[in-house]
């Protein structure tokens, strides 16, 4: 446990110890290697973890311990004993005993270790050849035989093992029991002959397996695409945040000669701990993969995209949106500035609310639900809540951070979970949640069955909980009438701060309602305008199927909200703020690049309201952030915004604050009618894979490698009805198109099936025109 | 007169001894009845009372053990007998489990009563078959004596005993390596604390006890704590199986109170092997530190063997006489807690793993006498720096016959070669090799 | 192979012995080898599906204890102690006649698959050193030409029985089944007790 952990909530005892001669007051059971950290005093370790639990292996951290008077008769590996009153520790700085058995251990661990540090990605950055500079001797006596392995082997797609140079500390497998619960693995043999090893050729199938690369003390983990790319030494490494989803996760990233080598989670105990998923650490690819946008274009009258100045391009823009009836489609990715900028960008230069970030399904109750939901909830009521309820929330899908924290409860306390949704998913089975089975549609009547939910209960609703008409009106209800605490957790990164900067219809920046007049006013003020418009604007649907001649769009891929949006799009003056060509640049009339989440500074807003800074990890990149972009356009327009910087962007938005006048209450949306399916037709559900077809994801073919396969899932009525097996093929088909895919039987609704909403082979809105709650066929391939 | 009390041993040379009905005849199970009818704490007393130590080597007071698991705290206990007997040169438990299995369920029953355990386990090593057989169906004809399982003869006392056979780990007679194998891990040793009293199998208060410590239960119970106390010596009370090997003439078990010595056991059994004399033997198991013929009247007690440098151990007496090569032998016992490593921590995986290399090159002759120091320092950065006391049982041996036979070490490296012929040492020298 | 519902029930059996499922591992094992003869993937597939447990920790438990085969050995299973005191006392020059007689090195089955030899560690029999076991039966007090002559009996069908077991010796498959719990009514054959263990008695009883 750390020390951070311990000091939490309710008054903590403190214990007094000796460290090397100093004494340190730390709180009760603390660790010695911890209270020595406390004091600067530093006692090489490779199994210790403060996150893992103590394992006590390696022996490398073994410390002379006497307590009131008593000595142990041996010397003690200071990562399994908690410190105690009275206690005298002696390390090897004060003891002799202490610094040989510690250089006793690293000879011990160097005689079967190769000596390839100079072609191992670890070499530089690598606990073991560090310890063994500060503790070890300088000179080997081993003059036998080395313990020889095959190398590498693929434990996945994108985790590659060198057994010669493993320790064995079991950090990793540790890491995959305790924290992400995928036992896939695992010790194997035993003796001088123990490994580490996966069962047979079933890979490490994880979403989290980047964390063992990363926590490996040596070189024995890598990751198969930066394996042999670089040396530590040569990297300049940027504090980032994690731009995939909303979990918040805190990164480092690393760049050499302005290019991204690799990320690794960074280090928030509020949030994500020391530990990040898979798609966080190696999706980073597509800001350099192909077809990467440099210039700003204009569409020529042949209908042609071509290059073009940046005054050329501004002046396009600006004539094409000026008295124009516009919107502004902004995206869930944009950090909290540019949402602002956008924002203020449709008030200020094209005088309308025609703004919506919400590039997936959306509906008019969630824009009350966004504008009026007491959204409390934070990580740290995960870690003290008696129960947690899931609703329309898959969150090792869809929030893996989320996961993580809720898993930790699970192993640690075992708290109850329940989850609303189709089937039990991998997630749901590995928190041990119950489940209430509910095809998508009738989750309004399933949340009015729980109870006994608290005040210390926590409930996690996604975005897909506007899919049911209803759904967000009765959460609302099950937290006034049980005073839990309520978290909404998107997917996108920037959907949370998109709403703080009133990237919406209906708020202006800091959640203010814009249908209330001194809300109004404040913001009119502090953008020194006469006035707002005072009308709730058009949604992101709206937008696209209205006849307005103008849409400025930052970072959306049309076929996130529907089949025919791109088309309807296409009929409008298009201004496409983008880093890569796309559909949007497809059929844009001004197309001005901007940059990638390395190239610029920012911020996101996690699912808890908490702002994620980060710098540019890629300072010489001239491509410019979204505001910036906005601001030079606003000032062609003739009506600036003022928001020439990211940072001025920030102070202007932090200086606005948030709403404290009255909130709207929500207006309660009756469930609609649910809608039955029969015989060979059956209700759609999906959620999003967290590995898939994402666009972030492009260029990472050995992430890819580990996405889980593409199914429907049938119950097995239906599948004795249409006579198939285990992934046997089944064809899922509407008037619009079909999917075909191997099956998996599994408890679900019989009127039900489920497919990943936009993985390989099943792009439900490109396939079926549509995402969940409709009827589709289902029949035997 | 002999100095011998067999107990446990006694009625061992009966045809029938391993079945129920020959229990029963001399007296079996008359001893449950007895402790069921007394207060559970009065049988951890009488235990503790008796003075029983452990008899698997370590020699923790089997009564303390029982009187650690916390009562009224409303969780299950469990109750389970170690019967993994792996350590070299031990073979007291296997005879016994199968000349009479159910002297042991019988101590079971009490030692599980006395805890408030209703769920015990039988660890047995899987190398047994036969003995396996054996308990098994002992454990099935005690059932349906309603020995075992609901309300044992009559007293409302619920008592479920399983076999567990293990699959090949010497480990798993360390009693954390047991239980996680129990569970269904792999067996490594766990941290401590919490001890198994508090936190044992299923994380639940749990007494571990070797075999023989349980089998001595119910002749206490019957017979009272003054019986039991007669035998031995102060701090070490008792009788106890000592198992004679090797260069004897006649091997064997021996059941005599603590505190007898090899030389009076060498008079009773018949002496070493005929024409030759004793050179080292170990006390208790390959772990011990051995001892030499200037040993053979060291009290075989907890505190005797102790005072002379080594441990009782598992009181396996394994006699090696002058025909032996000390670093041969040395040697093989250093393969095999190589072998038996569980890998888990660093100084005993990768310290077996040098040992054996620097102890194969010594036998063969190589290395300079620099190499003997760098073996002993080798030894002190293993032992008593490793996760269990596996490591420390590699080490013995090393050590101990570097005390006592440096000079046949450097005879090795002085010939180039091993000196000894195998061939004298073995059994056929004499039998006649075919 | 494909295990049968008789088979699947009796591993269902196994597992309602023990308070957690998870205990039910080792003997689980040792059943896969009794209808298998090694631990196969089907077994290790099917004990994960029974325990819940991933594959990974199925193999990780299995490669653990030496008794479970990753690959195939003997209908007899001869595994010749070379601790210290069998080594000393015979077991090393048994266990090299026996390898050089069967043709095979450690490890190795015989052609025919009828014998697998093995050198195994203290078997709890010191007393009647040099010990050899098959199946993990006792053949005590073993010269080199009896463990021949114990080899070839097997390769014939013609095994000599233990010295302390069974009137005669099962195969490796079938005394597994005894090692996963399920009886297969012998216990009551053989000795009660070898002359070594009698030996300390007797010479209280006859004063010799």
């Amino acid at each position: 446990m750390s020390i951070q952990e311990l000091g939490t909530e309710q008054a903590v005892e403190l214990i007094t110890c000796v460290i090397d001669g100093f004494e340190v007051t730390v709180p009760k059971g603390t660790l010695v290697i911890r209270a020595a950290e406390k004091l600067g005093i530093q006692i090489p370790r490779f199994c210790d973890h403060p996150l893992l639990a103590p394992a006590g292996a390696c022996r490398q951290c073994l410390v002379d311990i006497e307590i009131n008077g008593r000595a142990f008769p041996k010397p003690q590996a200071s990562c399994t004993i908690p410190v105690e009153n009275g206690m005298i520790v002696k390390t090897q700085l004060t003891s002799a005993v202490a610094d040989k058995a510690q250089k006793g251990v690293m000879e011990l661990l160097l005689i079967n270790h190769p000596l390839d540090c100079p072609v191992c990605d670890k070499g530089g950055e690598c606990p073991l050849q560090n310890q063994a500079m500060s503790s070890g001797r300088s000179e080997s006596r081993f003059e036998g035989v080395k313990r020889t392995f095959e190398k590498p082997v693929a434990i996945s797609s994108q985790v590659l093992l060198d057994r010669e140079r493993c320790v064995l500390c079991a950090r990793c497998t540790r890491f995959s029991e305790q924290i992400a619960g995928d036992p896939f693995i695992t010790l194997n043999e035993r003796g001088a002959l123990q490994q580490v090893g996966i069962y047979e050729d079933e890979p490490f199938d994880s979403y989290y397996s980047g964390n063992t690369v990363q926590i490996c003390p040596v070189g024995a983990l890598t990751g198969t695409s930066y394996r042999f790319r670089a040396r530590p030494f040569d990297l300049v490494s940027t504090n980032s945040a994690c731009e995939h989803c909303a979990s918040g996760c805190s990164m480092r990233t690393d760049v050499r000669r302005g290019k991204t080598l690799r990320r690794l989670a960074g280090e928030d105990a509020d949030v994500n701990e020391e530990w990040n998923c898979d798609k966080g650490r190696w999706a980073f690819k597509y800001e350099v993969s192909k077809n990467r946008i440099t210039v700003p274009m204009i569409r020529d009258a042949s209908g042609q995209l071509q290059e073009t100045s940046w005054p050329e391009a501004l002046a396009a823009a600006a004539s094409g949106l000026k008295n124009a009836r516009a919107g502004v489609l902004v995206g869930g990715r944009a950090t909290v500035e540019d949402a602002y900028g956008y924002s203020k960008f449709a008030r200020v230069a094209l005088g309308t609310n025609n703004i919506d970030f919400r590039a997936r399904s959306h509906s008019s109750e969630e824009l009350d639900f966004l504008a009026s939901a007491p959204l409390n909830a934070t990580y740290k009521d995960i870690d003290k809540a008696d129960q947690v309820v899931l609703i329309s929330f898959e969150p090792e899908d869809e929030s893996p951070i989320v996961f993580l924290r809720i898993y930790k409860q699970t192993h640690k306390r075992a708290i109850k979970v329940t989850s609303i949704a189709p089937f039990a998913s991998r997630g749901t089975q590995k928190l041990n949640a119950k489940l209430i089975k509910t095809a998508t549609g009738n989750e309004v009547a399933a949340i009015s069955t729980l109870s006994g939910l608290t005040a210390k209960s926590v409930i996690l609703v996604g975005e897909r909980a506007t899919e049911t008409t209803g759904a967000l009106s009765a959460v609302i209800k099950l937290v006034n009438d049980s005073g839990a605490k309520l978290g909404w957790i998107p997917r996108r990164a920037g959907e949370k701060g998109a709403i703080a900067a009133g990237a919406l219809p209906n708020l202006l920046p800091g959640n203010r309602p814009i249908t209330d007049a001194s809300a109004r006013v404040d913001i009119a003020t502090a953008w020194n305008i006469d006035s707002l418009p005072s009308e709730v604007g058009m949604s992101s649907t709206e937008i696209i199927n209205s006849d307005l001649q103008a849409v400025l769009i930052g970072g959306v891929d049309p076929m996130d909200i529907s089949s025919d949006a791109k088309v309807k799009l296409a009929k409008k003056f298009v201004v496409s703020l983008e880093i890569r060509q796309s559909d949007i640049t497809d059929i844009a009339s001004v197309v001005l690049p901007v940059a990638a989440v390395v190239e610029k500074s920012g911020s996101f807003m996690d699912w808890q309201g908490s702002a994620r800074n980060f710098e540019a990890a890629v300072e010489q990149s001239l491509n410019r952030s979204d505001v910036r972009i906005l601001s030079m356009l606003a000032d062609e327009i003739g009506k600036p915004i003022n928001l020439a910087t990211v940072k001025s962007a920030r102070n202007e938005f932090e200086s606005i604050g948030n709403w404290d006048g009255s909130k709207n209450s929500m207006k309660p949306v009756a469930a609609a009618s649910v809608i039955n399916a029969s015989g060979d037709e059956a209700v759609l559900n999906s959620w999003r894979n967290l590995l898939d077809k994402g666009s972030m994801q492009d260029g990472e073919d050995n992430l890819a490698g580990t996405a889980r396969k593409s199914i429907v899932v049938i119950s097995s009525a239906r599948a004795k009805t249409l006579g198939v097996s285990e992934n046997d093929l089944v064809r899922v088909s509407n008037e619009y198109g079909a999917i075909t895919l191997p099956c998996s039987i599994n408890d679900i609704e019989d009127s039900s099936v489920w497919l990943p909403r936009n993985s390989q082979s099943s792009q439900l809105i490109r396939n079926l025109g549509t995402v969940s709650n409709s009827i589709v066929k289902v029949a035997k391939a | 007169m002999s100095k011998l009390t067999p107990v446990l041993s006694a009625h061992w040379d009966e045809a029938d001894s391993f079945t129920i009905a020959g229990y029963k005849r001399n007296g079996g199970y008359s001893a449950v009845a007895k402790a069921l009818a007394m207060a559970p704490d009065e049988l951890i007393q009488l235990v503790k009372d008796s003075g029983l130590r452990g008899r698997g080597g370590a020699g923790f007071p089997t009564g303390s053990k029982w009187g650690f698991i916390p009562q009224g705290d409303n969780k299950e206990h469990y109750f389970v007998v170690n019967a993994d007997e792996s350590e070299p040169g031990t073979c007291k438990d296997t005879p016994l489990m199968m000349a009479n299995p159910h002297v042991l369920i019988e101590g079971v029953i009490i030692g599980s009563y006395a805890i408030r355990a209703n769920y015990a386990f039988i660890y047995i090593r899987g190398e047994v078959t036969h003995v396996v057989r054996r308990v098994q169906q002992a454990i099935e004809d005690a059932y349906a004596a309603g020995l075992l399982g609901k309300n044992i003869l009559g007293k409302g006392f619920d008592l479920e005993l399983v076999l567990h056979v293990g699959a090949g780990a010497y480990i798993c007679g360390e009693e954390t390596a047991l239980l996680d194998s129990l569970e269904g891990f792999r067996g490594q040793p766990r941290l401590r604390p919490p001890f198994p009293a508090i936190a044992g199998l299923y994380a639940k208060p749990t007494v571990v006890n070797n075999v023989e410590s349980v089998a001595s239960v119910p002749a206490i119970v019957n017979n009272g704590v003054a019986w039991f106390n007669a035998m031995g010596t102060e701090k070490s009370k008792g009788f106890t199986l000592y198992s004679l090997s090797g260069h004897v003439n006649n091997p064997g078990q021996f059941e005599a109170p603590l505190g007898i010595t090899l030389r009076e056991l060498l008079e009773i059994s018949g002496g070493v092997r005929s024409g030759h004399k004793l050179k080292f033997w170990t006390p208790g198991g390959s772990s011990t530190p051995i001892f030499t013929d200037a040993h053979l009247d060291v009290p075989l007690d907890y505190e005797g063997v102790s005072a002379a440098g080594s441990m009782l151990g598992t009181k396996a007496l394994q006699i090696f006489d002058e025909t032996t090569c000390v670093v041969r032998a040395v040697l093989r016992w250093t393969e095999f807690y190589k072998h038996e490593s569980c890998g888990k921590c660093t100084p005993c995986r990768e310290g077996t793993w040098w040992l054996v290399q620097v102890l194969k090159d010594l036998e063969a002759g190589k290395g300079t006498e620099a190499d003997l120091d760098k073996l002993l320092d080798l030894c002190d950065n293993i032992m008593g720096r490793s996760f269990c006391a596996l490591a420390d049982g590699a080490a013995s041996p090393i050590i101990s016959s570097l005390k006592y036979f440096r000079q046949e070490y450097l005879d090795h490296l002085s010939a180039g070669r091993c000196p000894f012929d195998p061939i004298a040492s073995t059994l056929f020298a004499t039998a006649g090799a075919k | 192979m494909a295990f049968k519902p008789e088979q699947i029930s009796i591993m269902d059996s196994i597992i309602a012995r023990y308070p957690r499922k998870r205990s039910a591992i080792m003997p689980l094992l040792h059943y896969v080898q009794s209808i298998d003869g090694y631990v196969t993937n089907e077994g290790i597939e099917l004990i994960g599906e029974k325990l819940e447990l991933a594959t990974a920790e199925v193999t990780a438990v299995s490669t653990f204890y030496t008794q479970y085969k990753s690959k195939p050995v003997g209908e007899y299973h001869v595994g010749i102690c070379t601790n210290t005191l069998c080594a000393v006392m015979g077991g090393d020059m048994i266990f090299d006649a026996v390898k050089e007689h069967l043709g095979i090195e450690n490890d190795g089955v015989t052609n025919d698959g009828k014998v697998s030899v093995e050198h195994i560690e203290c078997n709890a029999a010191c007393d009647y050193a040099p010990v050899v076991m098959v199946n993990w039966e006792f053949y005590d007090n073993q010269t080199v030409q009896s463990v021949k002559d114990l080899v070839d009996g097997a390769r014939n069908g013609n095994p000599p029985a233990p010295t302390r077991g069974p009137k005669t010796l099962r195969t490796w498959k079938q005394n597994s089944a005894v090692l996963a719990g399920i009886s297969d009514g012998l216990a009551n054959e053989g000795l009660q007790a070898g002359e070594p263990t009698l030996l300390g008695l007797k010479k209280v009883k006859g004063g010799a």
